[in-house]
């Protein structure tokens, strides 16, 4: 969702990002829901096929499981340990399926859609006195801040090596914090200041 | 007009601003002086980012303590680094946030959106995460930002201090062509030598108020002198 966003006009690129999330949803409680490892097969299927209507080649689907790969080599070595080795490539495939979904959603959705579909499905809530604005400017925070604050411990990691400081954890996290407690402050003015 | 009056501003028990009182009618004033001098605490008042602790601020005729949020309708605020400013992570999202809060429907936002971020030849870019712009794209993208919800005033608080000589450059003239009246702190004198009035400020003080030429020259003075 940070910069995932893919371009494209397909229908599932144009559809509201509230359907999508409500899919993904459902998808994925019926996909544990369902005890059935053929259902599973013919779930991954769907989903395989998804990426092509969204014009998307299956090398990114791929993309979506390859960092977790080595949790699903642990997770069928126990399985096929304690239990069998079919159990595990069901659970595997399970897995598989619910985080390629979730990257079909990032990768067809713009991060503002996202926010407005999640701002629009709290809105309910808002009767309750819960500020969903409020909600859905900290998820956008949250995602432009991630890289920021990356860059902040780099320069301090930088800094504190050029200082021969590279195995004091306290010489990296306090000066990090500090920054990022100073620009927390500048950041809620900027808030402030664009009429929020 | 932006009128201060009798102004002082006391931050965690420290004088910061000391009975301040000028008024603001110019299209380019700057404000220049030492770090600490009370500048940018200075130009946060005048969009009601803070209050004063004793005197009035008003713009327009609109009361900061009284009326923070109209007045930071009226009074664009851009800041010295635009990381901490841009506040989505998409360039053209970001600069649609500030029309978001003005309830502006979101065809017109987008329209908008991609205008000025033409006008500020990022529209290349309007699709990418602002995280891998440059410096100087950054701080243009965070003027667009501003000014995309068309104030009456712009602040910009050392606008160019991290910035390269390109990069000052280009926001130096995006500042020349500003619609707006514009009060800029800054470091960077080069910068302010063509504008209508320069103020001076120094431990919390006003110490000059004048054409760039005299008030430049008694800035420098005063730094030689301490």
């Amino acid at each position: 969702m940070l910069d995932l966003y893919s371009e494209g006009n397909s229908r599932l690129h144009t559809m509201k990002p509230g359907w999508k999330i409500l899919g993904l949803a459902i998808s994925g409680s019926l996909l544990f829901a369902v005890d059935n490892i053929l259902f599973s097969i013919a779930f991954l299927a769907v989903t395989l096929a998804l990426f092509a209507a969204a014009g998307l080649p299956l090398r990114r689907a791929w993309a979506q499981i390859r960092p977790v790969i080595w949790i699903f080599v642990l997770i069928m070595i126990a399985q096929a340990l304690f239990n069998s080795w079919w159990v595990g490539l069901f659970v595997i495939i399970r897995f598989a399926v619910l985080l390629m979904l979730a990257g079909l959603l990032t990768l067809t959705t713009r991060s503002s859609e996202m926010i407005d579909g999640i701002e629009a499905g709290l809105r309910p809530l808002s009767r309750l006195g819960l500020r969903t604005r409020g909600i859905s400017l900290a998820i956008s925070l949250t995602l432009r801040f991630i890289p920021v604050l990356a860059s902040v411990v780099r320069e301090v990691r930088e800094a504190q090596y050029a200082r021969g400081l590279e195995r004091n954890i306290l010489a990296l996290t306090i000066p990090a914090i500090v920054r990022t407690l100073k620009m927390s402050e500048d950041i809620s003015d900027a808030i402030d200041a664009r009429g929020f | 007009m932006i009128e201060i009056q009798n102004v002082s501003l006391t931050l965690d028990d420290r004088p910061v601003l000391r009975n301040i009182s000028l008024s603001l009618s110019e299209q380019r004033i700057a404000i220049v002086g030492s770090n600490g001098s009370g500048k940018s605490s200075f130009a946060r008042l005048l969009n009601g980012l803070r209050t004063p602790t004793e005197g009035s601020v008003r713009v327009d005729g609109l009361d900061t303590r009284k009326q923070a949020r109209d007045i930071r309708r009226k009074v664009g605020f851009v800041f010295q680094n635009p990381d901490n400013q841009i506040v989505f992570p998409i360039v053209e999202e970001d600069v649609a946030f500030g029309l978001k809060n003005l309830g502006i429907p979101p065809d017109t936002r987008t329209e908008m959106a991609r205008d000025i971020l033409q006008r500020y030849g990022l529209s290349a870019h309007s699709k990418h995460p602002a995280h891998n712009l440059s410096g100087g794209q950054k701080q243009l993208l965070a003027i667009a930002g501003v000014l995309v919800m068309k104030p009456d005033y712009v602040v910009l608080d050392e606008p160019t201090t991290l910035l390269d000589l390109r990069n000052k450059l280009r926001i130096s003239n995006a500042i020349d062509a500003l619609e707006q009246a514009a009060i800029v702190v800054t470091h960077d004198l080069d910068l302010v030598k063509d504008f209508d009035r320069v103020l001076v400020f120094e431990n919390g003080r006003v110490l000059a108020d004048d054409v760039p030429n005299a008030a430049l020259n008694r800035y420098v003075e005063a730094m030689l002198d301490a």
